[in-house]
């Protein structure tokens, strides 16, 4: 290869079946995922009769709308969100797709569940429609949500038209510091750069702090590329990305394995690649950070205070502080500290895998949380291994509730939902109006932050309860890619 | 789809940032069949009190906002989830086109996949139009050939993407658009399954063979 090129271009020229007159791109997709929203899809296609093209690239999943108390479909209260699951069912059964339904022991949140059965994999376009399906790039892959019709269209043909975006780095230098998490790394971000930071880009994120990040973190990193406006976010895959596939139910095998690995290992950012946009950050400066407002943006370290609308460099940005401040019944200047919670809600396919459970068990382990709330895994799997574990004494113990694994309180679709005026320290993604239900008031943060804000009854500063380190470990182990 | 030339309507003024799509239609209405009617639920929280009350001063409680084809916002609208129900709310209202300096990415997209047009005017320009529009639905036009819009005195041109203005301009669907290019997706496919033998997933039974 002559011209230095990105890990993004790699995966995405590989991909590129056609280039239109108008500079489209029609891209060849390797794996589509639906859920229960996927409906509108399903009758678009109905109505044009078209069959789904490539059933066997296609996953159901059943997880925004699952109940978390029992998994029984008779459970469901709500005959509109029981024809949601129902619907799923029908409509996969119809065009023979493979789904993991309900009651499914592999069940789980989509964005947990294809990194565990091996369906996510490095160099692949994958697409589903939700907008974090960015988590996926944490393997190297490019992946991102679309909308209902570019579902429909992705079922009808396998492909998809898209503009090439352009592309940015986001280079994390040096190592974290003690209790400090993916989750923190991209709130700083995004509140560096905006929510619409990175609107228009595929995002890659290097240097030797992502590195050092598990697979897990790595995850959580890359779902919350969506969060600053980014079209996806990737990691070029390495030896940790190998191990974690390796076995996996869907990953290659044997000798396919070998043949896949050594093609893997040649996904990364030529030396001398250029970025649209290139952004460092030294790993050392990250903190704690916790949102106070209604956006992803509106984030702060933990020790700092809540912003003063009259402080603000313009007109804009007083008027977006004092809306924010007004939604979230806050007073200017407040420290972030004294702000007093309601409840707590551990969860999501940001931060429900098994580390960001390890995690937060690590701190409630012997206390009790001064708040009610709701721990729900983010897959099946990963309860039964929590509860091996005994994660879950922990949590009960704690007079937390263990659930079932669905997206649940991360939007409400199930019934899950904060109470309006009630405030929640939440391990999701979005503490947009009412996304936890109507006039709830979200805190986003890392699963040991939720922990700590648990046993403490207002946000705290994980550094300053001693105990268990939140970070998390990096797995080390034999090289299983041999080349 | 309905093509879009020029629409000489209503516009209505949203003056706000980050109107993002859970503001828009709430998850809790998506569970609807979309032949109940989107429109409703547009911005619901936002403009109805906690028991469902709906404020009169919200702009599309305004007389004539029902008549509104066009909303002119702040940056960074329609950010967040990928649920194209945010674009049903408001074409189910009546909105044709959705004024701002940014879009979400997703958004944008589900907007013109609905035949609904992203205009991306300049910040100061975004701020004129709010202003000339003020507090009441008042007269506006865009027009997609020329890229411009006018409300008053106040004239603005808008940036939009060549190949979408040219779906808007002509109400086209991409499957149609696609299915013209069918040998090729299956040659494409052919010489990808030999390239990436792997890359297609093997049913779960393959796995027990697999392994040895
Ligand atoms: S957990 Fe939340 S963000 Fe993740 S897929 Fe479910 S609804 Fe979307």
């Amino acid at each position: 290869m002559s011209t230095p090129t990105t890990l993004f271009d790699k995966v995405w020229r590989a991909h590129e079946i056609h280039r239109g007159e108008s500079g489209q791109s029609l891209l060849w997709i390797d794996r589509h995922f639906v859920h229960e929203g996927s409906f509108h899809a399903f009758n678009k296609l109905a109505e044009r009769e078209l069959p789904v093209a490539r059933p066997d690239l296609t996953f159901g999943i059943a997880d925004h709308y699952v109940p978390t108390l029992a998994r029984r479909l008779d459970g469901v209260a709500d005959p509109k969100v029981r024809s949601m699951i129902e619907q799923l069912s029908s409509n996969t059964k119809r065009h023979d797709i493979t789904l993991f339904g309900l009651d499914d022991p592999r069940q789980g949140i989509v964005h947990v569940m294809g990194p565990e059965q091996g369906l996510t994999q490095p160099g692949l376009i994958m697409v589903c429609g939700d907008s974090h399906t960015a988590t996926h790039g944490a393997f190297g892959s490019i992946a991102f949500g679309i909308g209902a019709s570019e579902v429909a269209h992705v079922l009808a043909t396998q492909t998809l038209w898209q503009s090439r975006p352009k592309v940015m780095r986001i280079t994390l230098e040096g190592t974290l510091a003690p209790g400090v998490t993916a989750k923190d790394i991209a709130l700083t971000w995004i509140s560096r750069l905006g929510a619409d930071g990175a609107r228009g880009y595929a995002i890659e994120y290097a240097g030797e702090a992502i590195r050092a990040l598990s697979m897990e973190a790595r995850l959580t990193l890359c779902n919350l590329s969506i969060e600053g406006g980014g079209r996806c976010g990737m990691i070029a895959p390495d030896q940790t990305t190998f191990e974690y596939l390796k076995g996996r139910p869907y990953s290659p095998k044997g000798e396919a394995f070998e043949q896949a690995c050594a093609y893997w290992s040649t996904l990364y950012s030529d030396q001398g690649a250029t970025f649209d946009l290139d952004v460092t950050i030294n790993a050392a400066d990250i903190a704690p950070t916790v949102t106070w407002g209604v956006s992803p943006e509106e984030a702060l370290p933990i020790d700092q205070h809540v912003p003063v609308p009259d402080d603000a460099t313009d007109l804009a940005k007083a008027r977006q502080i004092r809306a924010s401040l007004d939604y979230m019944g806050l007073k200017a200047g407040q420290k972030l500290t004294d702000i007093a919670i309601d409840r707590v809600f551990i969860g999501s396919c940001t931060n429900a895998r098994i580390e960001d459970l390890r995690a937060a068990a690590a701190i409630l382990n012997g206390r009790k949380s001064r708040v009610p709330g709701v721990v729900s895994p983010g897959s099946t799997q990963v309860k039964a291994q929590a509860e091996a574990e005994g994660l879950d004494r922990i949590f009960v113990d704690a007079g937390l509730e263990w659930r079932h694994s669905g997206c649940s309180m991360c939007v409400g679709m199930n019934g899950d939902t904060v109470p309006s005026g009630e405030r929640c320290a939440s391990t999701t993604n979005r503490n947009f109006k009412g996304r936890q239900g109507p006039g709830a008031r979200t805190h986003l943060m890392s699963p040991a932050m939720v922990a700590a804000a648990a046993v403490s009854g207002h946000l705290a500063d994980i550094r300053t309860l001693s105990l268990a380190s939140a970070q998390s470990p990096r797995s080390e182990g034999a090289p299983s890619c041999s080349r | 789809m309905q093509p879009i030339t020029v629409l000489d309507t209503q516009g209505v003024a949203l003056a706000a940032a980050n109107v993002d799509t859970d503001q828009l239609i709430p998850a809790r209405f998506m569970k609807e069949p979309r032949s109940v009617g989107y429109g409703q639920f547009l911005l619901y929280d936002v403009r109805h009190d906690a028991k469902g009350t709906p404020d009169p001063a919200f702009i599309l409680h305004r007389s004539g906002a029902n008549d509104a084809e066009v909303m002119v916002s702040r940056r960074n609208f329609g950010a967040g989830s990928s649920r194209e129900a945010a674009v049903y709310a408001l074409v189910d209202f009546g909105f044709r086109c959705v004024i701002a300096p940014s879009f979400g990415d997703i958004f944008a997209s589900n907007a013109v996949n609905n035949g609904m047009l992203p205009a991306v005017v300049e910040e100061e320009d975004a701020e004129r139009l709010l202003a000339a529009l003020g507090d009441e639905p008042a007269p506006i036009r865009v027009d997609l050939e020329a890229q411009r819009i006018r409300v008053a005195e106040v004239e603005v041109s808008f940036s939009v993407s060549p190949v979408w203005r040219t779906k808007l301009l002509n109400g086209w669907d991409d499957i149609d658009l696609t299915r013209q290019h069918a040998d090729t997706i299956t040659r494409f496919a052919a010489d990808y399954a030999q390239t990436f033998p792997w890359a297609a997933p093997r049913p779960q039974a393959f796995d027990l063979i697999g392994k040895g």
